[in-house]
């Protein structure tokens, strides 16, 4: 945390209403809401999807994107009334004294000029410096942040250099100038969890060296956590509350605060079970020449969950195409109740489909936009249990009951359905068939933390009433901790470890399992300091 | 090697490829004749010894790959055949190669062209990039309304309403372009100017839409949001951000509408008697003499080939991401 | 850490839009109140030109080939827009030439959709070798250009009716088979597809219920530019003169006609405008059927711009 804290007002934004086009008609984005920042304060701005952060967060340079107005309201920066001037005033604050940090840096940065030249751009066209101090002054920002060859990177083109990397040149970027406000947009967002660490603790610290001020926009409060001296929290473009860092975490005032992490106030216990439904064993899986899976081996008991956790790339996707047949194994067997079923899809039966299903990541595209619920529902109950007509519709409104959804929804097209809603569709398809096997992967990534834990629940009470067994696949620890009985950690397709949650984790770790689970943030505003102290 | 010109030299390798499908498939036109046409040609007066001398000349009683084979070697030395006209009955051959009729006539299409594309290509883009820049504007949506409704025009509609204004009512520019290789430089353009303004009108239309379309999806790109947000003024940021990375989509968008321009030549020539490769070719598909259909065709697929060839490559030399590997 | 009471959270009110429930026909509607006046002013044209395709015989005062005595008559009573060259009643002929010249543009549309979408249907699902023929024979015949490779075969195969269908039918049918493949491989890994693999539905089940449902609304855009085209270049086909043959009826071969006429623009204005008679019905045909396809773009996915 920052002691040297200047109580000079910096920004103030007050009472914002911003509006967006869209269909033909103008919606509210930002309802009002007023917001005061320090010279070197750093306030988070966390909210869920649709909250209005990353607008609000542009609305402190003065900037809408294109299809947006700002319809009441003044951002004061330094004094100057940012919304009333004309926009090539504004444009002397930005990329000078004010500066922004996007989500994807591989998409912010310019695929046609090496780094450098962008790094410095708006420092040398401020005249604050001339070309070589700034080339010069970048460089030791490039080390500062901890990059490879920093005095070479910058001669590099964007996609020379991986997003992690990027991510945090584009911290030198927004350095350059010395601006007294930067906007960081969902930085760490589209980073794994090991690299997040890494990029966070750059960032933190040329924010407390040139005693930068700082919006930090994030959905996730326990990253907000580590960067922020307060915490405002949006929720549908108005603000619910905001407070210090540590007070907002202790003792939220708000309900709508305190289901932000609520996913984590799930905790399945977990059950030690002998029995084996289905099995891997020395699966290795090719794409083309490149080894997804090298000899994995992993177990499912009956009626519990077992994780599979990972980053990005790790394969643990692949395992769900390989127990499912749409992708053949060199080598290795899968079996179920003791049976190796047939490495290819079609030289399944109908008997051994229907026993084991999958839901996917994206609702949305898991569902045909042209079919209605009783289509998506209704077709598996069909195909397997043969039932028609009046039947057919009975069951599928006990299916819609037992997701907690009743039958006004049947003749809806996923798109009248919101993201929770669809997500519970799919799960009703898979139930259909009255499988034993349920295959989860990232059911839960795209979807809002409340949802989220609406989701874990019905799948935690359907597995209790039908006796399922599930497979699921995530990168999210939390949601790990919430839902498993067992757990497997993937790395560059094979299997760091696997056991019992407790096990997995509780220490000893392998070095993978350790810098994996070390390196998700937790909700304590110290975690960050006194990680970087122990790995150092 | 640099993987530029692996790149580069596998695009030209594709493209000598899909030249050499192309002459297949317009060599084959004669396979398909019907068996009679050696008298539709010859008229049916002519003899067994006439009909078997012409069915000779083109090599009937040889299989047809050597055919193709020795047809494909004239053609790259140059030679395209001779003509069906200018036969008869009698024997007596006044036909003319298919290379001296083309020629002069290629060189004047190849003037409409070029005239037509330095007023074209500059005006278009200009254009698509203002529409582009100031969209949703009343001068942006007149724009759009305009070019919608002059793409939906077939070229000789456009062509015979200048005729009606400009060379009729009004007699400014002739309605006859019937220029000969005697027509001195000046009076030339004088003459080329109805059939060249039609051709710009056809092609600035859809040219303009698709720069339009190519510039508003790149603006659209994260890194000229960014570019904004570090204050490079509007005129910097299509100059420094946005034009490198515009290269290959507005080559494809200019090689895409020369190569339509090329055909549209065919009508705007007949429209304004132009003696031009485009009418040639279709006084030869009326007379069916095939001989110079396929010099023509082949002239214009090359023409397609070549331009589309050419887009490619410059997307390639301006991609980064080739011209920069890992 | 605090705990969670939300207890009573249901999924019903988790979404903050609520979606109203409509039938196609009312959706429709609320469509056709919003489109703008370009797509009115089209749909309205669209809907006369059929109308006088449709009952040409009772609207014509004169039959389609009847000889009048006076070629290259002026416009009178008698005869609305005078007559051609050899004295047939221009008016007849202009009726007589929505007939013609928009049922065959129609039915060379229908057979490049036909054969177009059926081989893109097949290169999507059976992918592999079937795909790699298939589009590298649509490459040739993409690299020499429409007009010109239907002039080859005109000149080989003559120029009637049945041939100029084959022929332009067959040659665009190249784009709806791009089309219909790249729109088809898009459907084909999304995961609802995926899903009714994974079920073991048949592979006529994939394609009529999964896959063909979601690539007829942009096949149907298509549908209108593409018989845009196909309009254009057959009208400029007939009047380049190898073409629609006389002495059917047909607006393309009647500009060329009657293109003479147009010098006597000083002498008498309405006569000079003759020819453009038909090649303006040509234009507003498609300007009007470019308006409602762009309204029908928009609509249908928000933002996209043209091409």
């Amino acid at each position: 945390m920052r002691n040297k804290k200047n109580n000079k007002v910096l920004l103030e934004m007050k009472d914002i209403k911003i509006e967006g086009f869209a269909d033909e008609k103008w919606h509210k984005i930002i309802k009002g809401i007023s917001l005061t920042l320090s010279r070197g304060q750093v306030m988070g701005l966390i909210g869920e999807s649709g909250a209005g952060k990353s607008t609000l967060g542009l609305a402190a340079m003065g900037f809408t994107r294109p299809g947006c107005k700002f319809t009441g309201g003044k951002v004061v920066f330094d004094g100057k009334n940012l919304t009333d001037m004309p926009e090539n005033q504004r444009r002397e604050y930005w990329g000078t004294r004010i500066t922004y940090i996007a989500q994807s840096a591989a998409a912010a940065f310019n695929p046609a000029h090496q780094l450098i030249h962008q790094v410095i751009e708006s420092t040398v066209r401020s005249k604050q410096k001339n070309k070589r101090d700034a080339q010069n002054d970048a460089v030791s920002l490039f080390e500062s942040l901890q990059l490879p060859n920093s005095s070479e990177i910058g001669n590099r083109f964007p996609h020379q250099v991986s997003g992690g990397q990027l991510q945090r040149v584009m911290t030198a970027m927004a350095m350059s100038p010395r601006p007294d406000l930067i906007v960081f947009d969902e930085p760490t967002t589209a980073l794994d969890v090991t690299t997040q660490v890494e990029v966070l603790a750059a960032m933190r610290e040329v924010v407390k060296t040139f005693n930068t001020a700082a919006i930090y926009i994030t959905h996730d409060l326990s990253v907000v956590a580590q960067m922020a001296d307060t915490i405002k929290v949006l929720r549908f473009g108005e603000e619910i509350e905001e407070a210090e860092t540590r007070k907002m975490l202790k003792s939220p005032k708000q309900e709508y605060t305190k289901t932000l992490w609520s996913v984590r106030s799930i905790q399945k216990p977990e059950i030690k079970s002998k029995n084996i439904i289905l099995e891997m064993s020395g699966i290795d899986a090719f794409y083309g020449n490149f080894h997804v899976l090298k000899n994995v081996n992993i177990k499912l008991s009956y009626g519990r969950t077992l994780a599979i956790v990972g980053e990005s790339g790790s394969g643990k996707s692949t395992m769900a195409r390989v127990i499912t047949g749409l992708l053949a194994p060199r080598n290795g067997s899968v079996k179920f109740k003791d049976k190796v079923l047939p490495a290819k899809l079609k030289n399944r039966t109908k008997d051994q489909l229907q026993k084991i299903q999958m839901i996917y990541q994206m609702a949305d595209v898991a569902m045909n936009p042209k079919q209605t619920v009783f289509d998506i529902i209704g077709r598996p109950a069909s195909f397997f249990t043969g039932i028609t007509g009046k039947k057919l519709e009975n069951r599928v409104i006990e299916l819609l009951n037992q997701i907690d959804l009743d039958e006004s929804f049947i003749d809806r097209y996923p798109s009248e359905l919101s993201g929770g809603q669809k997500q519970r569709v799919c799960i009703a398809r898979a139930l259909a068939a009255k499988p034993e096997v349920i295959i989860c992967d990232e059911v839960t990534s795209a979807l809002d933390q409340i949802v989220q834990e609406g989701i874990l629940k019905l799948l935690l009470r359907l597995q209790n009433d039908l006796n399922l067994s599930y497979i699921f696949i995530t990168h999210d620890i939390a949601t790990v901790k919430a839902i498993s009985d067992e757990v497997v950690v993937m790395n560059e397709g094979e299997v760091v470890e696997q056991g019992l949650k407790s096990k997995i984790f509780s220490p000893p770790h392998p070095d993978y399992t350790k810098l994996l689970l070390s390196s998700v943030p937790e909700m304590d505003p110290d975690w960050l300091t006194n990680l970087l102290k122990k790995r150092a | 090697m640099h993987p530029v010109f692996l790149t580069i030299l596998k695009r030209l390798g594709l493209g000598v490829l899909t030249l050499l499908v192309v002459s297949m498939v317009i060599f084959s036109a004669v396979e398909m004749l019907p068996g009679d046409f050696t008298e539709a040609v010859l008229g049916q007066r002519a003899t067994v010894e006439t009909v078997a001398a012409f069915r000779k000349e083109l090599g009937l009683d040889q299989p047809a790959i050597l055919r193709y084979l020795d047809w494909l070697g004239s053609v790259c030395t140059g030679d395209l055949g001779t003509s069906f006209s200018g036969r008869d009955a009698s024997g007596i051959d006044r036909s003319r190669p298919v290379t001296e009729l083309i020629a002069p006539r290629l060189t004047n299409t190849l003037f409409l062209a070029t005239f037509t594309a330095i007023i074209a290509v500059p005006l278009s883009l200009i254009l698509g990039l203002l529409t582009a820049l100031y969209r949703n504007t009343i001068f942006d949506r007149s724009t759009n309304i305009t070019t919608l409704t002059a793409i939906s025009f077939p070229e000789f509609f456009v062509a015979y309403t200048l005729i009606l204004f400009l060379a009729s009512l009004f007699q400014i520019f002739p309605s006859l372009s019937n220029v000969d290789e005697n027509t001195l430089f000046f009076e030339r353009v004088y003459m080329t100017a109805l059939p060249a303004i039609t051709l710009t009108l056809v092609t600035v239309a859809h040219m303009l839409r698709m720069t339009r379309a190519a510039i508003i999806n790149l603006l659209a790109s994260s890194y000229i949001e960014m570019a904004t947000l570090k204050g490079t003024t509007k005129l910097n940021i299509i100059l420094r951000h946005a034009l490198p990375n515009a290269w290959a989509p507005i080559a494809t968008v200019v090689a895409f509408n020369l190569a339509y321009m090329v055909v549209g030549v065919v009508v705007v020539e007949v429209v304004f008697v132009y003696p031009g490769i485009g009418q040639l070719m279709v006084d030869a598909v009326t007379s069916r003499d095939i001989p110079v259909v396929q010099g023509c065709a082949l002239i214009f697929a090359c023409t397609y080939i070549f331009l589309n060839l050419t887009a490619d490559i410059i997307g390639i030399v301006t991609n980064p991401r080739l011209l920069h590997p890992r | 850490m605090p705990k969670s009471n939300i207890t009573n959270y249901s999924a019903k009110i988790e979404s903050a839009l609520v979606y109203t429930r409509r039938s196609r026909f009312e959706r429709f509607w609320i469509e056709l109140r919003k489109a703008p006046l370009t797509a009115w002013i089209g749909m309205i044209t669209v809907s006369l030109y059929i109308f006088v395709a449709l009952f040409a015989p009772f609207i014509a005062p004169y039959g389609e080939a009847e000889v009048f005595p006076v070629p290259y008559d002026v416009w009178s009573d008698k005869h609305i827009f005078g007559t051609d060259q050899i004295g047939r009643d221009i008016y007849t002929r202009l009726i007589y030439g929505a007939r013609n010249t928009i049922g065959i543009a129609v039915a060379t549309t229908f057979l490049a959709f036909l054969i177009g979408g059926f081989l893109g249907l097949l290169a999507t699902i059976l992918r592999g070798w079937v795909d790699q023929i298939l589009s590298r024979l649509v490459d040739v015949l993409m690299a020499i250009p429409g007009l010109i490779f239907s002039l080859v075969l005109l000149s080989v195969f003559g120029s009637t009716i049945t041939s100029l269908i084959i022929i332009i039918g067959t040659l665009e049918s190249t784009r709806i088979f791009r089309l219909t493949r790249s729109v088809g491989l898009n459907v084909v890994v999304m995961e609802f597809v995926e899903a009714a693999q994974l079920r073991g539905e048949s592979l006529r089940w994939i394609i009529t219920k999964e896959i063909l449902p979601n690539i007829v609304p942009p096949l149907a855009a298509e549908f209108g530019l593409r018989f845009c085209f196909i309009f254009l270049l057959i009208s400029s086909l007939s009047f380049l003169g190898v073409g629609i043959q006389p002495p059917t009826a047909d607006w393309g071969s009647m500009v060329r006609e009657n293109a003479s006429l147009i010098q006597f623009a000083k002498f008498d204005i309405f006569v000079a405008i003759t020819p453009l008679l038909p090649a303006a019905s040509i234009a507003i045909l498609t300007v009007a059927v470019n308006f409602i396809v762009d309204w029908f773009l928009h609509t249908s996915s928000g933002l996209k711009d043209e091409k």
